[in-house]
């Protein structure tokens, strides 16, 4: 029986209009209880279910309206305690939910290990038990190559930026210790070591503040649609969260009036912004000018610029071809089904290599086509997402949280002036846990670090 | 024609400092025992630095001794210096380190090894083993002498296929001009073990009356000497010291110009050499921004002039030798002795071992030391130790002893070895070691003893003073958790001497040791002390209760650890039958083979994923086989 409490989002994220954040452990009760404002979960009865609200016990607000169901073990899935959390408010609530479980003392969940746990509880017997092996490889390889994929390229090297610096004063302090005598490196002292991991500490701080504001992939992309009148941008709109079973909610903190429209395209998370009026059929560049269009959307992560192909090239369709410029943007020709006026070679000319795809909106050609191609534009990491990027996924976070306390550990043993070995300790587990997030977990660095920063040896 | 040379329970070829303590422990734990060595004049020889112990190697010496090794004890009666390292650092990071003298160390070695009941020492050369149903059933000398036995332990250090270099001065040898053993590794790869080739190094010897050491720092040994051993009373006072010097841009110009004459850069060297052993070659090329480097003068004995010159390892022609010694300042009319040189040698691919040091491929054939690619005396002994006690305990019917990686730094030596292999001579390092606050230096008797003396290495008398001492600590930190210390005079006095804050309110004795900056001694002077305790009780007590905090949270993640230890491996596992598994953590698993999932997860390449996979698979051969 394993003894902690794991957790996850156990629905596919932005794919239905109620996720469900699943618990399972000996705690999954208690730590529901104590940030459920409702009925006491301790002594609710096995599989009831009940309607509250889940606290955030830092701001002591509410996080969320959501319907908890209790399961003891043994008759659940995984024949452990697991508690149920509905929520409908969207992925950021449901992100909220999942941290402040984080914060309880669970630990999320690694890639299937709810079966795995089901079945080395005798959940699931012998001749499924190829299939849960198989489950993990797959979700194993799919969460490790979109993590992979998700994670800027900025995060990943500032994480190892950071990595380094700790290294390279662990190996400072090991040289200290296995070569006692060598006098070519000062000896480092506790002020050195107070002062870099302070920096570390500083950084790590700012990276989680960051994250607290962070929107991307947890409210998703920020994607406009642009587009003379006329050429289907509503139409496009509709599509995309017709097929994608938009979840269109109220973002807290945010005027009632905008709405935004979430859709999750082939696991790229997008968020259609209508602010710029998409729905009007005035041109956003008509409206407000090139100059500010531009900065509007130098402000979106994605955008879908729509062309008709009934029509010929204007010089409205080439001023926002100057907006767009060096931004991220997929070219859309829609109306196809018409018969072709617009010079195609000019518009790849004028693309600068984006994509350029073709669509008859009128009857869902080419969509397929459009999709793949954002999710290809978002996987192969060409979206500039700024600093909202950073530390996006509820994993990352949770590892930062641990380095960072990991750190606060080795600076208290450093306020009461412990030896710098004792105190290296958990310096070396801050190293570890951001190696998590990057997933460069390799123990043998040290040791290279230490023959290549100092000449050693007798 | 060969002849019958009779019959033993354990043959150990080689006896060096692996070879020794697996001759010593096979026969104490009443295995009858062979060693055999090429020569008798250089058993436990040091054909590098005249030193043993220090960071990390110094705990392994407490080891073995703790584990009733000879180690600890040999060094202790034969000591020029000792000093303790690392005082300045945690506890866990102390260690002691001793000069050697070379010639007495092999006496009393020797001595040691004569007198042992058990024990059999010959002269002899091993040409082969002797292989019966893939078993290992005896060795063959160069002799025609064919000796059997149940097992055979292999420690043949830097013998095998032994080749010195220097300059363009190539013949084969072991080290020190001794034979090399050629036949014999070629018999290990004709019954097709996995070999490679690594290289080492050792530095010039100077005559001492041709030194100025009035040019040089002196490096003298500690005032309040120190054993190894925890049986050891009397203590050497009698101390030589070393002197520390350094090389200049003078002598970095000399190599960098006949940088092509050595044999390490000529390009004729295959073998790997140790990162953290560098030749002053490699010092100079890879460091090249450096001014100067620290050279020590390290006499070999009392009995000798021999000064032996710390740093300078190299493989230079002996006429660049001369050149390059005469530039360091007291060694400008320094006479050299012997050359240094480079020795190259074939190693055993380690993962070829199970964690008993016995190999896969040939039951009752055991290897250890630096045959199995590691570096340094003490990593030898650690592994002469096990490979002894486990060679005796299969012959004798008894269970194997692993050490875990928080047993032990032997533990995390063997299982760094067999699990993850070497790719250079392998050092022992403090930082290899995941739970070094558990593996100190002043509790190594409090982690073995007990495990030696169920082998029946520690005799009754040592036991029960470890027992006593054990007894006594637990007395005394439950003795300072109930003494309350109020705020009084005394005692403010004290804490303002220690540069602490003074105390507010009253508290526990135990509590104010947990300072940093108050020591045993100090609280002493403010509670009833106790005279009777021994100075190892109020150390072990005051460290104890100091890193309290600390030592819990490594013995939480020991807990981890160990849960995967305690899952094993069924070793019929046929890995192609698991589904899933990465083929790269496939291959890795099938050739390494580890004992436990535990085990498994540190082999570089088997992923977390893979690990759970694994767990399944075994967990349902379980289910299986109840359900059958």
């Amino acid at each position: 029986m394993e003894t902690d409490t794991i957790t996850a989002i156990s629905t596919p994220i932005g794919e239905g209009a109620i996720a469900i954040v699943r618990l399972s452990g000996p705690e999954a009760i208690r730590i529901a209880d104590e940030l459920f404002r409702g009925k006491d979960l301790r002594s609710a009865d096995s599989h009831t279910i009940h309607y509250g609200k889940i606290i955030d016990p830092e701001t002591n607000e509410v996080a969320e309206e959501v319907m908890i169901s209790v399961m003891r073990g043994p008759k659940t899935f995984t024949r452990e305690d697991v508690v149920e959390i509905n929520c409908h408010g969207g992925m950021v609530a449901v992100n909220r939910v999942l941290e402040i479980i984080l914060s309880k003392g669970a630990r999320l969940a690694e890639p299937g290990e709810f079966t795995k746990r089901a079945f080395l509880n005798g959940r699931i017997d012998l001749s499924q038990a190829e299939a849960v092996m198989d489950l993990i490889r797959a979700k194993t390889d799919k969460a490790m190559s979109v993590a992979l994929k998700q994670m800027d390229g900025r995060l990943s090297s500032l994480i190892s930026r950071l990595r380094q610096e700790l290294l390279e004063t662990v190996a400072h302090v090991e040289v200290n210790i296995d070569y006692p005598e060598y006098d070519d490196v000062e000896e480092m002292s506790h002020e050195m070591m107070r002062k870099k991991t302070k920096e570390v500490h500083n950084e790590i701080e700012q990276l989680l503040e960051v994250a607290k504001q962070g929107k991307i992939l947890r409210e998703g992309l920020a994607t406009a649609i642009i587009g003379r009148p006329n050429v289907g941008k509503s139409s496009l709109m509709n599509t995309l969260v017709q097929e994608n079973k938009a979840i269109v909610t109220e973002v807290a903190g945010t005027t009632r009036d905008i709405i935004e429209e979430y859709v999750n395209v082939r696991g790229v998370p997008l968020k259609l912004v209508d602010t710029a009026g998409i729905r009007d059929t005035e041109d956003i560049v008509e409206k407000i000018g090139v100059e500010r269009s531009r900065k509007v959307l130098t402000e979106s992560d994605l955008i879908l610029f729509v062309l008709n192909n009934n029509e010929v090239l204007s010089d409205e369709d080439i001023k926002l071809f100057e907006a767009v410029s060096g931004l991220e943007y997929i070219v859309i020709i829609n109306k196809t089904d018409l018969p072709n006026k617009l010079n195609l070679e000019k518009v790849r000319e004028l693309a600068e290599g984006n994509p350029v795809i073709a669509t008859a909106l009128i009857n869902e050609a080419g969509v397929d086509e459009l999709e793949a191609a954002i999710a290809q534009t978002f996987f192969a990491g060409e979206i500039d997402t700024g600093d909202l990027t950073y530390v996006s996924n509820v994993r990352h976070i949770q590892l930062l949280k641990q380095a960072k306390k990991a750190l606060e550990d080795a600076m208290a043993s450093l306020e009461m002036s412990m030896p710098l070995d004792i105190i290296q300790i958990d310096v070396t587990r801050t190293w570890e846990f951001l190696g998590e997030i990057i997933g460069d977990t390799a123990s043998d660095s040290l040791i290279d670090q230490l023959f290549s920063q100092f000449c050693l040896g007798k | 024609m060969v002849y019958d040379a009779g019959h033993y329970d354990v043959i150990v070829i080689g006896a060096g400092h692996a070879g020794c303590e697996a001759g010593v422990a096979s026969a104490r734990m009443g295995a009858k025992t062979l060693m055999l060595t090429l020569n008798l004049d250089m058993i436990a020889f040091m054909p590098c630095n005249p030193s043993l112990g220090g960071p990390a190697k110094g705990i392994v010496v407490r080891e073995i001794d703790a584990l009733g090794g000879v180690m600890a004890k040999v060094i202790d009666k034969t000591y020029i210096q000792m000093r303790m390292l690392n005082t300045g650092k945690g506890p866990a990071v102390r260690a002691l380190r001793a000069q050697a003298d070379k010639p007495l160390y092999i006496r009393e070695m020797k001595k040691t090894l004569e007198n042992e009941e058990n024990l059999t020492l010959r002269q002899g050369m091993v040409d082969s083993l002797i292989i019966e149903d893939g078993v290992c059933k005896g060795v063959l000398t160069e002799t025609h002498a064919a000796y059997h036995a149940d097992t055979v332990i292999i420690t043949t250090g830097t013998f095998m296929r032994g080749k010195v270099l220097m300059g363009d001065l190539e013949y084969e040898s072991g080290p020190n001009n001794q034979r090399p053993s050629i036949k014999l590794s070629e018999n290990l790869e004709e019954l097709g073990f996995d070999i490679t080739r690594f290289k080492t190094g050792t530095p010039p010897r100077v005559n001492s009356h041709t030194i100025d050491y009035s040019k040089t720092e002196i490096q003298p040994g500690d005032e309040i000497p120190q054993g190894f051993s925890y049986e050891t009373t009397e203590f050497i006072t009698d101390q030589i010291p070393c002197w520390l010097t350094y090389t200049n841009e003078f002598t970095h110009q000399i190599i960098n110009d006949n940088l092509g004459l050595s044999a390490m850069y000529s390009g004729m060297k295959r073998g790997t050499g140790p990162r953290y052993c560098p030749s002053i070659e490699d010092k100079i090329v890879r460091f090249n921004d450096k001014p100067r480097h620290q050279v020590f003068l390290e006499p070999e004995g009392r009995e000798t002039e021999e000064v032996y010159v710390q740093g300078l390892s190299t493989s230079l022609p002996e006429s660049v030798q001369h050149e390059m010694i005469k530039t360091v300042p007291g060694l400008e009319n320094a006479e050299i002795m012997r050359a240094g040189y480079a020795i190259e040698y074939d190693a055993i691919v380690p993962t070829q071992l199970w964690p008993t040091l016995e190999t896969k491929k040939i039951p009752g054939l055991f290897t250890a030391g630096q045959i199995n690619g590691t570096s340094g005396y003490e990593e030898a002994a650690a592994q002469g130790m096990m490979a002894g006690i486990n060679a005796a305990s299969k012959v004798l019917g008894k269970d194997s002893l692993i050490l875990d990686r928080s047993q032990a730094y032997i533990g995390v030596l063997i299982d760094d070895l067999v699990t993850k292999g070497t790719n250079e001579p392998y050092r022992l390092l403090t930082s290899r070691a995941e739970y070094r606050l558990l593996l100190r230096h002043d509790n190594a008797d409090l982690r073995l003893t007990e495990t030696g003396y169920k082998l029946g290495l520690i005799p009754d008398e040592r036991y029960q003073k470890y027992v006593e001492k054990n007894r006594l600590v637990e007395q005394e930190k439950k003795r300072l958790e109930k003494i309350i210390i109020k705020a009084e005079e005394n005692v403010q006095a004290m804490l303002q001497e220690a540069d602490a804050t003074p105390l507010k309110d009253a508290v526990r004795a135990s509590d104010l040791l947990k300072r940093p900056e108050i020591t045993y001694t100090m609280l002493e002077k403010v509670i009833e002390p106790d005279h009777t305790l021994p100075l190892v009780v109020k150390e072990q007590v005051e460290i104890q209760i100091k890193y309290e905090g600390y030592i819990k949270k490594a013995n939480e993640q020991v807990e981890r650890m160990l849960k995967m230890e305690d899952k094993k491996i069924p070793d019929n596992i046929d890995y192609d039958d698991i589904s899933g598994i990465a083929t790269e953590a496939r291959e890795k698993l099938k050739k390494v083979r580890p004992l436990s999932v535990g085990q498994a997860s540190r082999i570089s390449g088997v992923n977390p994923s893979d690990v759970s996979i694994l767990l399944i698979y075994i967990e349902q051969g379980k289910i299986a086989r109840i359900a059958n």
